[in-house]
Protein backbone atom coordinates (compact mmCIF):
# COMPACT_ATOMS: atom_id res chain seq x y z
CA UNK A 1 0.00 0.00 0.00
CA UNK A 2 1.39 3.33 -1.04
CA UNK A 3 0.79 6.34 1.48
CA UNK A 4 0.44 9.93 -0.51
CA UNK A 5 1.11 12.90 2.37
CA UNK A 6 -0.61 15.88 1.13
CA UNK A 7 1.55 18.17 3.07
CA UNK A 8 4.23 16.59 0.81
CA UNK A 9 2.76 15.32 -2.54
CA UNK A 10 0.28 18.62 -4.03
CA UNK A 11 -3.56 17.37 -4.72
CA UNK A 12 -3.17 17.87 -8.19
CA UNK A 13 -0.16 15.53 -8.22
CA UNK A 14 -1.72 13.10 -6.26
CA UNK A 15 -4.90 13.65 -8.58
CA UNK A 16 -2.85 13.02 -11.20
CA UNK A 17 -1.38 9.60 -10.25
CA UNK A 18 -4.72 7.96 -9.69
CA UNK A 19 -5.79 8.97 -13.21
CA UNK A 20 -2.35 8.05 -14.84
CA UNK A 21 -2.99 3.87 -13.23
CA UNK A 22 -3.72 1.72 -16.40
CA UNK A 23 -5.53 -1.35 -16.34
CA UNK A 24 -3.58 -3.88 -14.07
CA UNK A 25 -1.79 -1.30 -12.51
CA UNK A 26 0.64 -2.76 -9.93
CA UNK A 27 -0.49 -0.41 -6.74
CA UNK A 28 -4.50 -1.21 -6.26
CA UNK A 29 -4.49 0.52 -2.64
CA UNK A 30 -3.62 3.94 -1.54
CA UNK A 31 -3.34 6.05 1.40
CA UNK A 32 -4.06 9.77 1.72
CA UNK A 33 -2.82 11.01 4.49
CA UNK A 34 -3.33 15.15 5.99
CA UNK A 35 -6.34 15.91 3.90
CA UNK A 36 -6.80 18.67 6.08
CA UNK A 37 -9.85 19.66 4.60
CA UNK A 38 -8.84 19.95 0.94
CA UNK A 39 -11.02 19.65 -1.91
CA UNK A 40 -11.71 16.85 -4.67
CA UNK A 41 -9.11 13.97 -3.34
CA UNK A 42 -9.55 11.39 -5.42
CA UNK A 43 -12.15 12.99 -7.70
CA UNK A 44 -12.48 11.46 -11.05
CA UNK A 45 -10.93 7.96 -10.47
CA UNK A 46 -11.33 5.52 -13.40
CA UNK A 47 -9.91 2.06 -11.89
CA UNK A 48 -10.73 -0.80 -9.97
CA UNK A 49 -8.63 0.54 -6.78
CA UNK A 50 -9.20 2.02 -2.90
CA UNK A 51 -8.23 5.03 -2.18
CA UNK A 52 -8.32 5.74 1.33
CA UNK A 53 -8.08 9.04 3.16
CA UNK A 54 -7.39 9.28 6.47
CA UNK A 55 -9.35 12.54 7.95
CA UNK A 56 -11.72 15.29 6.86
CA UNK A 57 -12.64 15.77 3.05
CA UNK A 58 -12.99 18.87 1.60
CA UNK A 59 -15.73 19.50 -1.25
CA UNK A 60 -16.28 16.95 -4.15
CA UNK A 61 -14.48 14.07 -2.78
CA UNK A 62 -14.73 11.08 -4.73
CA UNK A 63 -16.82 13.19 -7.50
CA UNK A 64 -17.27 11.60 -10.94
CA UNK A 65 -15.84 8.07 -9.44
CA UNK A 66 -15.76 5.23 -11.59
CA UNK A 67 -14.88 1.67 -10.67
CA UNK A 68 -12.59 2.84 -7.58
CA UNK A 69 -13.02 2.03 -3.73
CA UNK A 70 -12.90 5.96 -1.51
CA UNK A 71 -13.59 5.07 2.19
CA UNK A 72 -12.97 8.46 4.09
CA UNK A 73 -12.39 7.82 7.31
CA UNK A 74 -13.49 11.08 8.65
CA UNK A 75 -15.90 13.27 7.40
CA UNK A 76 -16.61 15.00 4.04
CA UNK A 77 -17.57 18.55 2.63
CA UNK A 78 -19.85 19.70 0.02
CA UNK A 79 -20.60 17.34 -2.96
CA UNK A 80 -18.61 13.64 -2.07
CA UNK A 81 -19.39 11.42 -4.92
CA UNK A 82 -21.07 13.48 -6.81
CA UNK A 83 -21.72 12.44 -10.19
CA UNK A 84 -20.46 8.91 -9.31
CA UNK A 85 -20.78 6.60 -11.88
CA UNK A 86 -20.10 3.59 -10.22
CA UNK A 87 -17.87 2.00 -7.02
CA UNK A 88 -18.38 2.53 -3.93
CA UNK A 89 -17.72 5.57 -2.00
CA UNK A 90 -17.43 5.03 2.01
CA UNK A 91 -17.58 8.22 4.16
CA UNK A 92 -17.32 6.94 7.60
CA UNK A 93 -18.12 10.12 9.75
CA UNK A 94 -20.52 12.86 8.09
CA UNK A 95 -21.16 14.22 5.09
CA UNK A 96 -22.47 17.78 4.10
CA UNK A 97 -24.71 19.01 1.55
CA UNK A 98 -25.73 17.64 -1.89
CA UNK A 99 -24.11 14.33 -1.15
CA UNK A 100 -24.22 12.11 -4.10
CA UNK A 101 -25.61 14.76 -6.28
CA UNK A 102 -26.36 13.83 -10.19
CA UNK A 103 -24.95 10.24 -9.19
CA UNK A 104 -25.35 8.46 -11.98
CA UNK A 105 -24.39 4.93 -10.40
CA UNK A 106 -22.34 3.38 -7.89
CA UNK A 107 -22.89 2.78 -3.49
CA UNK A 108 -22.01 5.80 -1.63
CA UNK A 109 -22.65 5.03 2.34
CA UNK A 110 -22.40 7.55 4.86
CA UNK A 111 -21.96 5.97 8.66
CA UNK A 112 -23.07 9.32 9.96
CA UNK A 113 -25.23 12.17 8.93
CA UNK A 114 -25.42 13.65 5.56
CA UNK A 115 -26.67 17.07 5.39
CA UNK A 116 -29.35 19.14 2.83
CA UNK A 117 -29.96 17.69 -0.25
CA UNK A 118 -28.89 14.53 -0.07
CA UNK A 119 -29.03 12.82 -3.10
CA UNK A 120 -30.17 15.42 -5.04
CA UNK A 121 -30.89 15.23 -8.57
CA UNK A 122 -29.72 11.26 -8.62
CA UNK A 123 -29.51 9.67 -11.59
CA UNK A 124 -29.30 6.04 -10.49
CA UNK A 125 -26.73 6.10 -7.94
CA UNK A 126 -27.73 4.39 -4.67
CA UNK A 127 -27.41 5.61 -1.19
CA UNK A 128 -26.94 4.11 2.13
CA UNK A 129 -27.11 6.94 5.40
CA UNK A 130 -27.00 5.34 8.28
CA UNK A 131 -27.45 8.31 10.68
CA UNK A 132 -29.87 11.17 9.10
CA UNK A 133 -30.45 13.69 6.22
CA UNK A 134 -30.78 17.38 5.94
CA UNK A 135 -33.80 19.25 4.21
CA UNK A 136 -34.69 18.83 0.41
CA UNK A 137 -32.81 15.40 -0.17
CA UNK A 138 -33.88 13.03 -3.13
CA UNK A 139 -34.64 16.53 -4.58
CA UNK A 140 -35.58 16.35 -8.10
CA UNK A 141 -34.21 12.81 -7.92
CA UNK A 142 -34.25 10.36 -11.17
CA UNK A 143 -33.37 6.91 -10.41
CA UNK A 144 -31.79 4.59 -7.81
CA UNK A 145 -32.35 4.62 -4.26
CA UNK A 146 -31.98 6.81 -1.02
CA UNK A 147 -32.28 4.98 2.19
CA UNK A 148 -31.98 6.39 5.50
CA UNK A 149 -31.68 5.02 8.88
CA UNK A 150 -32.39 8.10 10.65
CA UNK A 151 -34.92 10.82 9.90
CA UNK A 152 -34.85 13.29 6.99
CA UNK A 153 -35.56 17.20 7.29
CA UNK A 154 -38.16 18.91 5.42
CA UNK A 155 -39.32 18.60 1.94
CA UNK A 156 -37.75 14.98 1.17
CA UNK A 157 -38.33 13.98 -2.31
CA UNK A 158 -39.83 17.11 -3.68
CA UNK A 159 -40.23 17.01 -7.28
CA UNK A 160 -38.95 13.51 -7.28
CA UNK A 161 -39.30 10.83 -10.03
CA UNK A 162 -38.30 7.20 -10.21
CA UNK A 163 -36.05 7.28 -7.19
CA UNK A 164 -36.96 4.76 -4.35
CA UNK A 165 -36.39 6.55 -0.94
CA UNK A 166 -36.95 4.39 2.01
CA UNK A 167 -36.67 5.57 5.63
CA UNK A 168 -36.56 3.99 9.32
CA UNK A 169 -37.01 6.88 10.81
CA UNK A 170 -39.35 10.07 10.99
CA UNK A 171 -40.29 12.19 8.02
CA UNK A 172 -40.51 16.01 8.88
CA UNK A 173 -42.43 16.72 5.92
CA UNK A 174 -42.69 15.61 2.29
CA UNK A 175 -42.16 17.38 -1.05
CA UNK A 176 -44.31 18.41 -3.85
CA UNK A 177 -45.60 14.86 -5.44
CA UNK A 178 -43.55 12.52 -2.72
CA UNK A 179 -45.93 10.20 -1.76
CA UNK A 180 -45.47 6.91 1.08
CA UNK A 181 -46.48 3.88 -1.05
CA UNK A 182 -46.79 0.15 0.21
CA UNK A 183 -43.58 -1.48 0.54
CA UNK A 184 -43.80 -4.90 -1.30
CA UNK A 185 -41.57 -7.98 -1.29
CA UNK A 186 -39.55 -6.81 -3.92
CA UNK A 187 -38.81 -3.12 -2.30
CA UNK A 188 -37.70 -5.14 0.96
CA UNK A 189 -36.00 -7.56 -1.57
CA UNK A 190 -33.92 -4.45 -2.96
CA UNK A 191 -33.64 -2.75 0.80
CA UNK A 192 -32.03 -5.93 1.80
CA UNK A 193 -29.68 -6.29 -0.34
CA UNK A 194 -28.51 -2.24 -0.43
CA UNK A 195 -27.99 -2.58 3.70
CA UNK A 196 -26.21 -5.52 3.05
CA UNK A 197 -23.63 -4.01 0.39
CA UNK A 198 -23.24 -0.99 3.17
CA UNK A 199 -22.67 -3.97 5.78
CA UNK A 200 -25.43 -3.97 7.66
CA UNK A 201 -26.49 -8.04 6.87
CA UNK A 202 -28.76 -9.45 9.14
CA UNK A 203 -28.68 -6.04 11.65
CA UNK A 204 -31.98 -4.62 10.09
CA UNK A 205 -35.35 -6.25 9.26
CA UNK A 206 -36.39 -4.14 5.94
CA UNK A 207 -39.76 -4.03 7.35
CA UNK A 208 -38.77 -1.45 9.11
CA UNK A 209 -38.84 0.96 6.97
CA UNK A 210 -41.13 2.97 4.99
CA UNK A 211 -40.91 3.52 1.20
CA UNK A 212 -41.79 6.85 -0.78
CA UNK A 213 -42.05 8.01 -4.42
CA UNK A 214 -43.24 9.78 -6.50
CA UNK A 215 -47.19 10.63 -7.00
CA UNK A 216 -46.18 11.04 -10.75
CA UNK A 217 -48.48 13.87 -10.99
CA UNK A 218 -46.08 16.51 -11.59
CA UNK A 219 -43.82 14.94 -14.35
CA UNK A 220 -46.58 13.32 -16.25
CA UNK A 221 -48.73 15.78 -19.08
CA UNK A 222 -51.92 16.14 -18.76
CA UNK A 223 -54.42 16.86 -21.44
CA UNK A 224 -55.85 19.15 -19.07
CA UNK A 225 -53.17 21.37 -18.47
CA UNK A 226 -52.81 22.21 -22.30
CA UNK A 227 -53.37 25.83 -21.95
CA UNK A 228 -50.73 26.05 -19.97
CA UNK A 229 -47.66 24.91 -22.30
CA UNK B 1 -18.86 33.81 -2.07
CA UNK B 2 -16.93 34.85 1.16
CA UNK B 3 -15.55 32.94 4.04
CA UNK B 4 -16.10 33.77 7.29
CA UNK B 5 -14.46 31.84 10.52
CA UNK B 6 -14.77 33.17 14.70
CA UNK B 7 -12.93 31.33 17.58
CA UNK B 8 -14.51 31.66 21.12
CA UNK B 9 -12.08 30.29 23.81
CA UNK B 10 -13.28 28.51 26.90
CA UNK B 11 -9.45 27.73 28.49
CA UNK B 12 -7.99 31.43 29.46
CA UNK B 13 -4.54 30.16 28.64
CA UNK B 14 -4.90 30.33 25.04
CA UNK B 15 -5.90 33.85 24.98
CA UNK B 16 -2.13 34.64 23.91
CA UNK B 17 -2.97 32.76 20.89
CA UNK B 18 -5.99 34.01 19.71
CA UNK B 19 -4.74 36.66 17.28
CA UNK B 20 -2.69 33.39 15.18
CA UNK B 21 -4.92 31.11 15.33
CA UNK B 22 -7.59 33.92 13.84
CA UNK B 23 -5.15 34.87 10.86
CA UNK B 24 -4.48 31.49 10.45
CA UNK B 25 -7.75 30.61 9.80
CA UNK B 26 -8.81 33.87 7.69
CA UNK B 27 -5.64 33.05 5.71
CA UNK B 28 -7.10 29.75 4.61
CA UNK B 29 -10.55 31.50 2.86
CA UNK B 30 -8.51 33.89 0.53
CA UNK B 31 -9.55 31.80 -1.91
CA UNK B 32 -13.63 32.54 -0.61
CA UNK B 33 -13.14 35.84 -0.84
CA UNK B 34 -10.17 37.92 -2.58
CA UNK B 35 -11.35 41.36 -2.56
CA UNK B 36 -11.03 42.76 1.32
CA UNK B 37 -10.69 41.76 4.42
CA UNK B 38 -11.52 42.52 8.41
CA UNK B 39 -11.78 40.87 11.48
CA UNK B 40 -13.01 41.96 15.16
CA UNK B 41 -10.47 40.77 18.06
CA UNK B 42 -12.52 41.07 21.51
CA UNK B 43 -8.86 41.97 23.78
CA UNK B 44 -8.45 43.39 27.09
CA UNK B 45 -10.74 45.79 28.86
CA UNK B 46 -12.26 47.52 31.67
CA UNK B 47 -15.79 49.31 32.41
CA UNK B 48 -14.24 52.56 33.46
CA UNK B 49 -12.70 53.05 29.44
CA UNK B 50 -13.77 52.69 25.96
CA UNK B 51 -12.04 51.29 23.48
CA UNK B 52 -12.34 53.43 20.04
CA UNK B 53 -11.06 52.27 16.88
CA UNK B 54 -10.40 54.31 14.25
CA UNK B 55 -9.98 53.86 10.26
CA UNK B 56 -7.58 56.68 8.66
CA UNK B 57 -8.37 57.28 4.90
CA UNK B 58 -4.85 57.62 4.36
CA UNK B 59 -1.33 55.55 5.84
CA UNK B 60 -0.06 58.92 6.33
CA UNK B 61 -2.74 60.17 9.50
CA UNK B 62 -0.75 60.88 12.29
CA UNK B 63 -2.69 59.37 15.08
CA UNK B 64 -0.30 60.92 18.23
CA UNK B 65 -0.87 64.09 16.83
CA UNK B 66 -4.37 63.33 17.37
CA UNK B 67 -4.69 61.73 20.16
CA UNK B 68 -2.61 64.71 21.60
CA UNK B 69 -5.48 66.86 20.75
CA UNK B 70 -8.31 64.62 22.05
CA UNK B 71 -6.21 64.50 25.37
CA UNK B 72 -6.53 68.52 25.17
CA UNK B 73 -10.45 68.53 24.16
CA UNK B 74 -11.11 66.12 27.26
CA UNK B 75 -8.67 66.35 29.91
CA UNK B 76 -7.50 62.99 30.45
CA UNK B 77 -4.74 60.67 28.81
CA UNK B 78 -5.34 58.61 25.65
CA UNK B 79 -3.53 55.64 25.03
CA UNK B 80 -3.14 55.16 21.13
CA UNK B 81 -2.44 51.20 19.45
CA UNK B 82 -1.88 52.14 15.86
CA UNK B 83 -1.71 49.23 13.52
CA UNK B 84 -1.18 50.47 9.74
CA UNK B 85 -4.15 52.69 8.90
CA UNK B 86 -6.21 51.30 11.83
CA UNK B 87 -6.04 53.36 15.59
CA UNK B 88 -7.44 51.86 19.39
CA UNK B 89 -7.93 54.94 20.98
CA UNK B 90 -8.38 53.76 24.70
CA UNK B 91 -10.15 56.61 27.17
CA UNK B 92 -12.29 57.32 30.04
CA UNK B 93 -15.73 55.99 29.10
CA UNK B 94 -17.26 59.15 30.30
CA UNK B 95 -15.45 61.25 27.60
CA UNK B 96 -16.26 59.10 24.92
CA UNK B 97 -18.76 61.95 23.25
CA UNK B 98 -16.20 64.40 23.99
CA UNK B 99 -13.70 62.33 22.17
CA UNK B 100 -16.21 61.80 19.45
CA UNK B 101 -16.92 65.63 18.93
CA UNK B 102 -12.59 66.31 18.80
CA UNK B 103 -12.47 63.48 16.08
CA UNK B 104 -14.73 64.87 14.48
CA UNK B 105 -13.59 68.49 14.72
CA UNK B 106 -9.56 67.59 13.82
CA UNK B 107 -11.12 66.80 10.48
CA UNK B 108 -7.88 64.43 9.41
CA UNK B 109 -9.96 61.70 7.38
CA UNK B 110 -10.42 59.75 10.45
CA UNK B 111 -13.59 57.40 11.15
CA UNK B 112 -14.55 55.55 13.97
CA UNK B 113 -15.71 51.94 12.81
CA UNK B 114 -16.33 50.23 16.08
CA UNK B 115 -16.43 51.09 20.02
CA UNK B 116 -16.59 48.80 23.00
CA UNK B 117 -14.84 47.99 26.11
CA UNK B 118 -13.42 45.25 24.48
CA UNK B 119 -13.40 45.08 20.76
CA UNK B 120 -11.18 46.19 18.74
CA UNK B 121 -12.50 46.43 14.54
CA UNK B 122 -9.49 46.14 11.49
CA UNK B 123 -10.80 46.04 7.78
CA UNK B 124 -9.17 46.62 4.55
CA UNK B 125 -9.20 45.69 0.84
CA UNK B 126 -6.96 43.30 -0.25
CA UNK B 127 -6.10 39.91 -0.16
CA UNK B 128 -7.22 38.49 3.66
CA UNK B 129 -3.43 37.19 4.53
CA UNK B 130 -2.40 40.26 3.60
CA UNK B 131 -4.95 42.27 5.73
CA UNK B 132 -3.96 40.42 8.28
CA UNK B 133 -0.69 40.77 8.06
CA UNK B 134 -0.50 44.58 7.40
CA UNK B 135 -2.85 44.80 10.85
CA UNK B 136 0.01 42.21 12.74
CA UNK B 137 -3.22 39.95 13.71
CA UNK B 138 -1.06 37.27 14.72
CA UNK B 139 0.14 39.02 17.55
CA UNK B 140 -2.83 40.43 19.62
CA UNK B 141 -4.74 38.62 22.34
CA UNK B 142 -8.22 38.19 23.50
CA UNK B 143 -10.92 35.78 24.35
CA UNK B 144 -12.64 35.26 20.87
CA UNK B 145 -12.66 37.34 17.27
CA UNK B 146 -14.37 36.87 13.94
CA UNK B 147 -13.28 37.22 10.89
CA UNK B 148 -14.44 37.57 6.71
CA UNK B 149 -12.99 37.76 3.61
CA UNK B 150 -15.35 38.83 0.89
CA UNK B 151 -16.16 37.97 -2.54
CA UNK B 152 -18.52 41.54 -3.08
CA UNK B 153 -21.97 41.09 -4.64
CA UNK B 154 -24.52 43.65 -3.05
CA UNK B 155 -22.16 47.20 -3.12
CA UNK B 156 -18.92 47.88 -4.27
CA UNK B 157 -15.51 46.75 -3.48
CA UNK B 158 -14.66 49.45 -0.68
CA UNK B 159 -13.06 49.14 3.05
CA UNK B 160 -16.73 50.61 3.64
CA UNK B 161 -17.95 47.36 2.40
CA UNK B 162 -15.70 44.87 3.85
CA UNK B 163 -17.34 43.33 6.97
CA UNK B 164 -17.44 43.00 10.44
CA UNK B 165 -19.67 45.82 10.81
CA UNK B 166 -20.36 47.14 13.87
CA UNK B 167 -23.51 49.37 14.59
CA UNK B 168 -23.24 48.73 18.56
CA UNK B 169 -20.92 48.83 21.49
CA UNK B 170 -18.99 45.81 21.58
CA UNK B 171 -21.24 44.29 18.99
CA UNK B 172 -20.21 42.95 15.17
CA UNK B 173 -21.38 40.79 12.34
CA UNK B 174 -19.72 38.95 9.69
CA UNK B 175 -22.07 37.67 7.16
CA UNK B 176 -21.83 35.03 4.41
CA UNK B 177 -24.82 35.83 1.43
CA UNK B 178 -27.26 38.31 0.17
CA UNK B 179 -30.12 39.76 1.79
CA UNK B 180 -33.07 40.46 -0.09
CA UNK B 181 -35.06 42.64 2.27
CA UNK B 182 -32.11 45.10 3.47
CA UNK B 183 -33.44 48.29 2.21
CA UNK B 184 -36.90 48.14 3.81
CA UNK B 185 -35.39 46.73 7.03
CA UNK B 186 -32.38 49.69 6.86
CA UNK B 187 -35.57 52.46 6.54
CA UNK B 188 -37.34 50.82 9.56
CA UNK B 189 -34.97 50.82 11.50
CA UNK B 190 -33.09 54.32 10.41
CA UNK B 191 -36.71 55.35 12.05
CA UNK B 192 -35.92 53.75 15.56
CA UNK B 193 -33.02 55.58 15.60
CA UNK B 194 -29.66 52.99 14.15
CA UNK B 195 -27.28 55.05 12.10
CA UNK B 196 -26.03 53.31 9.26
CA UNK B 197 -23.18 54.31 6.67
CA UNK B 198 -23.47 52.09 4.21
CA UNK B 199 -25.65 50.78 1.62
CA UNK B 200 -24.92 47.57 2.42
CA UNK B 201 -27.14 44.74 3.15
CA UNK B 202 -25.12 42.87 6.18
CA UNK B 203 -24.77 46.60 7.83
CA UNK B 204 -28.48 46.23 8.19
CA UNK B 205 -28.48 42.78 9.98
CA UNK B 206 -25.89 43.91 12.43
CA UNK B 207 -28.20 47.29 13.12
CA UNK B 208 -30.91 45.14 13.40
CA UNK B 209 -29.42 42.44 16.25
CA UNK B 210 -28.08 45.49 17.70
CA UNK B 211 -31.42 46.81 18.04
CA UNK B 212 -32.93 43.71 19.82
CA UNK B 213 -30.16 44.04 21.97
CA UNK B 214 -31.27 47.24 22.96
CA UNK B 215 -34.69 45.95 23.24
CA UNK B 216 -33.42 43.99 25.76
CA UNK B 217 -32.93 40.64 23.94
CA UNK B 218 -30.39 38.64 24.48
CA UNK B 219 -27.99 37.43 21.69
CA UNK B 220 -29.59 34.21 21.18
CA UNK B 221 -32.93 35.88 21.41
CA UNK B 222 -31.65 38.47 18.94
CA UNK B 223 -30.73 35.94 16.34
CA UNK B 224 -33.97 33.60 16.93
CA UNK B 225 -35.97 37.32 16.27
CA UNK B 226 -33.93 37.39 12.50
CA UNK B 227 -34.93 34.14 11.42
CA UNK B 228 -38.61 36.20 11.02
CA UNK B 229 -37.58 39.73 9.85
CA UNK B 230 -34.63 39.28 7.76
CA UNK B 231 -34.93 37.54 4.05
CA UNK B 232 -32.56 36.20 2.04
CA UNK B 233 -29.45 34.07 2.29
CA UNK B 234 -27.05 33.60 4.84
CA UNK B 235 -24.87 32.49 7.14
CA UNK B 236 -24.19 35.12 10.48
CA UNK B 237 -21.27 34.92 12.90
CA UNK B 238 -21.90 37.41 15.49
CA UNK B 239 -19.76 38.85 18.30
CA UNK B 240 -20.69 40.17 21.41
CA UNK B 241 -18.53 41.45 24.21
CA UNK B 242 -18.55 37.64 26.49
CA UNK B 243 -20.65 35.95 23.46
CA UNK B 244 -20.19 34.43 20.35
CA UNK B 245 -23.51 33.05 18.03
CA UNK B 246 -23.69 31.63 15.00
CA UNK B 247 -26.98 31.52 12.92
CA UNK B 248 -27.50 29.68 8.97
CA UNK B 249 -30.69 30.63 6.88
CA UNK B 250 -33.78 27.69 6.75
CA UNK B 251 -32.41 26.83 3.67
CA UNK B 252 -28.46 26.70 4.74
CA UNK B 253 -27.65 28.03 1.44
CA UNK B 254 -23.96 29.06 2.75
CA UNK B 255 -21.49 27.03 4.22
CA UNK B 256 -20.72 26.08 7.44
CA UNK B 257 -18.59 23.93 9.82
CA UNK B 258 -18.17 24.01 13.23
CA UNK B 259 -15.84 22.54 15.70
CA UNK B 260 -15.69 22.40 19.26
CA UNK B 261 -13.25 21.14 22.43
CA UNK B 262 -12.52 21.53 25.88
CA UNK B 263 -10.43 24.76 24.78
CA UNK B 264 -12.95 26.24 22.26
CA UNK B 265 -15.67 26.92 19.79
CA UNK B 266 -14.60 27.22 16.15
CA UNK B 267 -16.30 28.36 13.40
CA UNK B 268 -15.29 28.14 9.53
CA UNK B 269 -17.02 28.64 6.43
CA UNK B 270 -14.90 25.24 5.34
CA UNK B 271 -13.15 22.71 7.12
CA UNK B 272 -10.40 23.98 5.73
CA UNK B 273 -10.12 27.03 8.07
CA UNK B 274 -9.97 25.08 10.95
CA UNK B 275 -7.72 22.31 9.98
CA UNK B 276 -4.64 24.10 11.60
CA UNK B 277 -6.32 24.51 15.07
CA UNK B 278 -4.68 23.17 18.16
CA UNK B 279 -6.43 19.77 19.10
CA UNK B 280 -8.60 19.48 15.52
CA UNK B 281 -8.09 15.82 15.40
CA UNK B 282 -9.85 15.03 18.81
CA UNK B 283 -13.00 17.78 18.21
CA UNK B 284 -15.97 17.45 17.75
CA UNK B 285 -17.02 18.82 14.31
CA UNK B 286 -19.99 19.21 12.89
CA UNK B 287 -22.31 21.03 10.42
CA UNK B 288 -24.38 23.30 12.00
CA UNK B 289 -28.44 23.17 11.18
CA UNK B 290 -30.22 25.51 9.51
CA UNK B 291 -32.55 28.36 11.32
CA UNK B 292 -30.95 27.14 14.83
CA UNK B 293 -29.50 29.94 16.93
CA UNK B 294 -26.01 28.65 18.74
CA UNK B 295 -24.27 30.84 21.08
CA UNK B 296 -21.78 30.71 23.75
CA UNK B 297 -21.46 33.17 26.31
CA UNK B 298 -18.55 33.69 28.78
CA UNK B 299 -19.31 32.84 32.58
Amino acid sequence: MRVIDLEVTSLRDLNQMLHDLGEGANETHFRVINPRGRHAIAAGLDAPVTVEIDGNAGYYCAGMNKRANVIVNGSAGVGVAENMMSGLVHVKGDASSSAGATGCGGLLVIDGNAAARCGISSRGINIVVKGSVGHMSAFMAQAGALVVLGDTGDALGDSIYETRLFVRGNVKSLGSDCIEKPLRDEHRQQLGELLEAAGLNGQLDPSEFRRYGSARNLYHFHMDNLEAY
Amino acid sequence: MCGIVGIFLKNQSLEPELGTMLAGMLGTMCDRGPDSAGFAIYGAGDAEHVKLTLRADSPDVNFSALANEVERAIGAPVTVDVHATHAVFKLPSASEQAARAAIAEAGAGVKIVGAGTRMEVYKEVGRPDAVAKRFDLAHMAGSHGIAHSRMATESAVTTNGAHPFSTGRDQCLVHNGSLSNHNGLRRELERKGIHFETENDTEVAAGYITWRMGEGASLGEALEQSLQDLDGFYTFVVGTEDGFGVLRDPIACKPAVMAETDDYVAFGSEYRALAGLPGIDKARVWEPEPAKVYFWERR
